[in-house]
């Protein structure tokens, strides 16, 4: 059984608690502790950053050509906090509670407390650096609603909050490179793990222009390297999002946590064809004002406009009044699927469905009359001024819609289908972020801990800066104080070397095997799989077919794989055939976990577990647990449990009607 | 929308590496479907390559959708291509016909050496920023966000400015190879913000100082990064940025 090291006491004197005890480092010795971070998104920057401030020495790796790149970047909607700004009822409480019944009661609930306590600092801390969130005229912070909650707790910069997020912890850290705190190593892969005497001590990367290997060490890592959505081929993870540092730490024994809880986004632009390389979302902030519609009548042809309103099946709204088209993700894109399954979906694939502005639009309008007193206005007038609104809310988003569909947004409804976006499971980490592996930390996308079996939207901001900006930089403190003691451990130790060849050899593979298919071609196969078996829907038999079909496709990968180019150079391929080679593994692992928990929860939903009327149907008696992967080998893996312990918050059938 | 597929010529940049001089290569690019985005053209054509035995284009690209600014292409003699504020991974093949053929250069700068093909090392932005792009507060030092009222058309040009994606398109489509609109875009976001005000004379003096270290070229107004930005960051900023330096440089007491 997994010890998570969660402090004794009532659930909301948890964290203070811990901080009064947990050991320090005096700042003398914090100068002689080195601390390596993978990965430069929220969590990896904000730690980086927090960490430098703090005097430790840091060095922070990313595979982009700037740490400004990692995929954080692409976030659009907004980041949650429990600051009750709009004196709606919110608390620290009802963002644990929202997050944990979210999860579909499968996170742990010490870490999501602490998740909401500290949400609030974020946002100080943010503004504090400059990030320009939306305000309102009297020059306050600005909210909106997301899925799963009915209060407005969402922080927000237009659709691109997660770049001005991002941009706010580069900024922190670019300030520490500066000041000599960190040294970044961007165009860097980090390709293993080094262990010495059972602790993390250091890594293996490879320096991506030139193709050499590197040797750094470090008296603690953090891997900070985001999820792992790109198993799918396609998803809305940027093209180099990988699972390479994740999955080597698995590799050096840290235990991977419930790979099989994805989550599949709801509003995504739809595939386009066989070239497609990858899926975009349409932030679920559309959902504040968009209404997700098909037609009443199977294999309807007509346009949207030409459909009336009555022949129209607003079905979220239908099914869901409570929440309407707010219900959370998992529930929201299994509503598509089903309807589009049933016969009713739109647009040539006839897998998609209508996210409707019209009525925002109007009602915006309307406002916009009242508020400019203008009185006897035309309807086009009306229209006209709700485009406006919508833009201004909006624009960013639209546009992209545009430029990709060629479709104008504001006149006819998107067509929208779920899309893989991201993945909850992930590292196993305890209450202090730290793996199995003493020294190996996990931070945000990264690990498993905080959103269960789904996340809510904009709460992914808010635990990838949470870990960073005020989590870590506590727990470190507790592993580090024993630290003091351990110089610098040189890096021609023989375990240096030992990993160094390690990573040598399986590189000389990999360009050696000169076969005849691509790279991208294995990847693909390997997405197709996933996701007609391990997607939105996963049953018994399907998810054996999988792990069959993945063995062999592995194999044949290993046979038939072409890479052009060399080792000692810059090699966009090779880099991808490393990163395909772990997704292979991967792969396997989500469906053996899937597998195994033969009950539905959040995103993972097996047919064979519903109710009556197609919702999620838990079985908390035998999979209240977290399902914690060793791995012994391809294919070779075995199951720890960490059973979850629900003090405050009651597991009840998730209901948003 | 009407989908067409088309072929087309290529003219890409080939160069293997920094100390390779470089040339043109013509590719054939076949069957090409309207609704491609420009860079799955170009997965099209590089998987062509990798099938041919022969060497992919190495290109920089990652989110494609538009934000995180790795993808960096100059398409026949435009940055980021054809399409007004739009980069290279949103640009999509309809803006082409059948026949055409499409020029492809990395960009070309003193400060941004290729690595290779049309992959550049765009790191001296990355130094600018290191010299005063930030608002120096520690983690854990911030006071309540609502304390500290913005206006919310200040904060809007803010917001606008700094949606700088830090592509390097201005540098790539201006004659002199000048940073000004980047830096101007994060000086102007600090300089809007009473977050910033603190250190806004050190931060206009630092960056333009760091910017001319890096070996960027100065402005002459032709306003060609504004006509080419992605991101359509406005030339006054630029206008903003030379207010600050000025004033800085005959206020500052250092």
């Amino acid at each position: 059984m997994l010890n998570a090291k969660i402090p004794a006491g009532p659930l909301n004197t948890k964290w203070e608690d811990y901080k009064g005890h947990c050991k320090l480092v005096n700042p003398a010795n914090k100068r002689n502790l080195e601390i390596i971070v993978v990965g430069t998104g929220l969590a990896g920057a904000s730690a980086a950053a927090s960490l430098g401030e703090l005097g430790y020495k840091v060095k922070a790796f990313c595979f982009q050509d700037s740490p400004r790149r990692a995929h954080s970047i692409a976030a659009q909607g907004g980041i949650n906090a429990a600051k009750n700004y709009q004196n709606d009822g919110d608390s620290v409480y009802r963002l644990f509670y929202d997050t944990v019944k979210g999860g579909d009661y499968r996170a742990r609930e010490a870490n999501v407390h602490r998740l909401a306590e500290v949400s609030g600092n974020i946002i100080d801390q943010c503004v504090a650096q400059g990030v320009p969130f939306a305000r309102e005229y009297g020059g306050l912070l600005s909210n909106r609603s997301f899925g799963g909650t009915q209060v407005q707790r969402t922080f927000y910069a237009a659709g691109q909050t997660g770049q001005q997020l991002l941009l706010g912890a580069y900024s922190a850290l670019e300030r520490q490179v500066a000041l000599g705190n960190v040294t970044m190593y961007s165009r860097h892969e980090m390709l293993d793990i080094v262990k010495i005497d059972g602790k993390a001590r250091g890594i293996i990367a490879r320096n991506l222009i030139t193709g050499q290997l590197e040797r750094h060490f470090g008296h603690a890592v953090l891997i900070c390297s985001g999820g792992y959505g790109n198993v799918f081929f396609l998803s809305t993870n940027a093209m180099g999002s990988n699972a390479t540092a994740a999955w080597k730490a698995t590799q050096n024994g840290a235990y991977f946590a419930n790979p099989c809880f994805t989550q599949i986004h709801p509003t995504c632009i739809p595939v386009s064809g066989d070239h497609q390389s990858k899926l975009t979302l349409m932030s679920e902030s559309l959902r504040n004002d968009g209404r997700i519609w098909v037609p009443k009548k199977q294999n309807d042809t007509r346009k949207a406009s030409d459909i009336p309103e009555e022949e129209r099946d607003y079905y979220l709204e239908r099914r869901y009044p409570a929440f309407g088209n707010l219900v959370p993700r998992d529930v929201a894109s299994r509503a598509a699927k089903e309807r589009c399954d049933a016969g009713y979906g739109v647009g040539t694939s006839k897998q998609a469905v209508f996210l409707d502005f019209a009525a925002a639009i109007e009602r915006y309008g309307n406002i916009e009359a009242n508020k400019r007193q203008m009185h006897g206005v035309s309807k086009e007038e009306i229209i006209k001024l709700g485009k406006e609104v919508v833009a201004e809310k909006y624009g960013n988003l639209f546009d992209m819609y545009a430029k990709i569909t060629g479709e104008n947004p504001y006149e006819t409804p998107m067509r929208i289908y779920p899309a893989v976006h991201y993945t909850m499971g992930g590292l196993w980490v305890d209450y202090e972020l730290q793996t199995t592996v003493p020294g190996l930390y996990s931070l945000g996308e990264a690990n498993f801990s905080d959103h269960g079996a789904n996340r809510l939207g904009a709460s992914a901001l808010m635990q990838g800066l949470a870990d960073g900006y005020f989590v870590i930089p506590y727990t470190i403190g507790n592993y580090l104080a024993d630290e003091i003691r351990t110089k610098a451990i040189p890096t021609d130790h023989p375990a240096f070397a030992a990993a160094e060849s390690k990573v040598r050899d399986t590189l000389t593979k990999l360009m050696s095997i000169k076969g005849s298919k691509s790279v991208d071609h294995f990847h693909k196969k390997l997405g197709k799989i996933m996701w007609d078996k391990c997607g939105m829907a996963r049953n018994e038999q399907g998810l054996k077919e999988a792990i069959q079909e993945i063995q062999a496709l592995r194999a044949e990968f290993w046979k038939d794989v072409r890479i052009p180019g060399d080792i000692n150079e810059f090699n966009p391929e090779l880099e991808k055939a490393g990163r395909v080679a772990d997704f292979l593994e991967l792969g396997e692992l989500m469906c053996m976990d899937a597998l195994n928990r033969r009950e539905s929860c959040g995103g993972h939903f097996r047919e064979e577990s519903q109710t009556e009327d197609g919702e999620a149907q838990r079985d908390d008696a035998n999979f209240s647990y977290v399902a914690a992967w060793e791995y012994k080998g391809p294919s070779d893996y075995v199951l720890h449990k960490e059973d979850l312990v629900f003090e405050e918050v009651k597991p009840t059938q998730r209901s948003y009607k | 929308m009407e989908h067409y597929n088309m072929n087309l010529t290529l003219k890409v940049w080939r160069q293997k590496n920094k100390n390779d001089q470089g040339r043109f290569e013509t590719l054939q690019a076949k069957d090409i479907s309207s609704e491609m985005s420009f860079l799955e053209m170009f997965d099209v054509v590089n998987e062509e390559l990798i099938n041919e035995g022969k060497d992919p284009i190495a290109f920089d690209h990652d989110c494609r959708e538009g934000i995180c600014g790795m993808c960096s292409m100059h398409i026949n003699g435009r940055a980021h291509g054809p399409w007004d504020g739009t980069t290279t991974c949103q640009l999509h093949m309809r803006a082409f016909k059948n026949g055409d053929t499409i020029t492809v250069e990395p960009w070309r700068a003193g400060a941004f050496p290729v690595i290779k093909d049309l992959t550049v090392d765009r790191s001296a932005f990355d130094r600018i920023i290191e010299a005063g792009g930030y608002v120096s507060v520690n983690t854990g030092n911030a006071q309540d966000a609502n304390c500290i009222p913005v206006d919310k058309h200040k904060a809007d040009l803010a917001f606008a400015a700094a949606a700088c994606i830090g592509c390097g398109a201005c540098v790539a489509a201006c004659k002199n190879s000048s940073a000004m609109l980047f830096v101007s875009a994060k000086v102007s976001q600090l300089a809007l913000l009473p977050q910033g005000d603190p250190e806004r004379k050190t931060r206009a003096l630092n960056m333009v100082a760091q910017m001319d270290k890096e070996g960027f070229g100065s402005c002459t107004n032709t306003g060609a990064c504004e006509a080419e930005c992605p991101k359509e960051i406005s030339l006054t900023n630029i206008a903003r940025l030379n207010r600050e330096f000025i004033s800085a440089g005959m206020t500052t007491e250092k």
